[in-house]
């Protein structure tokens, strides 16, 4: 059993509806098209389409990844969907 | 009032509460008894009719060690002695700081154009998300292309 949890900062937490998602997969690691589906199936298909748009960032573990379709999600990992900033 | 102790040559703070400008800037000056030149920028909600308050959220594995990284680029590419940024984050109403940045020379122009590639780079390149409540809810702010172009003019 992997439990990965889904932070969406900024207004991805709109359009997930919530601030995070926890999701158990029965069948092992994630792989980048399993994390897709399970935001698409699971929370919506914006969230999806969200986290597959390059404007998007996307840290696993607090460290920002460049290539995410390579990506492995194991039991504990966290990943951060983290759209443009406008801080300051 | 109590000076803040600083640390040196960089002090980077993420506050959830308030920001205590007079007491940062004592600290900051005492601790750099050297410096010929200070400049501090002090940034604050600005008061618009329609704002009721506003709220900055981050990611803390990303956003301390980023404004660390952006103190410590101006450090090195302006010959600064110190670099304070202390930066609010949750919410905060009107007339509230949001941002103080320090930076200390020991010529002026070096110590302004730290405050100001400082400034420049928290405002596009750092992991702060900011929305706004307004009458009728909150609205997320979107990133303006006058930041980036603020930002690009150090590239």
């Amino acid at each position: 059993m992997s439990v990965v949890r889904v932070l969406y900062l900024g207004r991805l937490q709109d359009i997930a509806g919530r601030s995070q998602s926890e999701f158990a997969s029965s069948s092992g690691d994630l792989d980048w098209p399993d994390l897709l589906a399970v935001l698409e199936t699971h929370v919506n298909p914006a969230i999806a389409e969200a986290a597959r748009d390059p404007r998007n960032k996307l840290a696993l573990n607090g460290q920002l990844q460049a290539d995410r379709e390579g990506l492995v999600f194991r039991h504990g990992d966290e990943v951060a969907l983290l759209p443009p900033v406008s801080g300051g | 009032m109590a000076d803040a102790t600083v640390s040196t040559p960089l002090d980077v703070r993420l506050l959830d509460a308030g920001l205590a400008v007079d007491e940062a800037l004592a600290g900051f000056n005492a601790a750099f008894p050297g410096a010929g030149a200070v400049v501090s920028f002090l940034g604050n909600v600005r008061p618009d009719g329609a704002v009721e308050a506003l709220e900055l959220t981050h990611y803390a594995p990303l956003t301390l060690s980023g404004i660390e990284e952006i103190a410590r680029r101006a450090l090195d590419r302006f010959a600064l002695s110190g670099v304070l940024a202390w930066h609010r984050i949750g919410v905060m109403v009107p007339g509230d700081p949001i941002v103080l940045v320090a930076t200390a020379a020991r010529h002026r122009r070096d110590a302004f154009a730290g405050a100001q590639f400082v400034m420049d780079h928290l405002k596009s390149a750092s992991w702060l998300w900011k929305r706004e409540k307004r009458a009728d809810g909150w609205h997320w702010i979107e990133p303006r292309p006058v930041d980036h172009s603020d930002r690009a003019r150090w590239e």
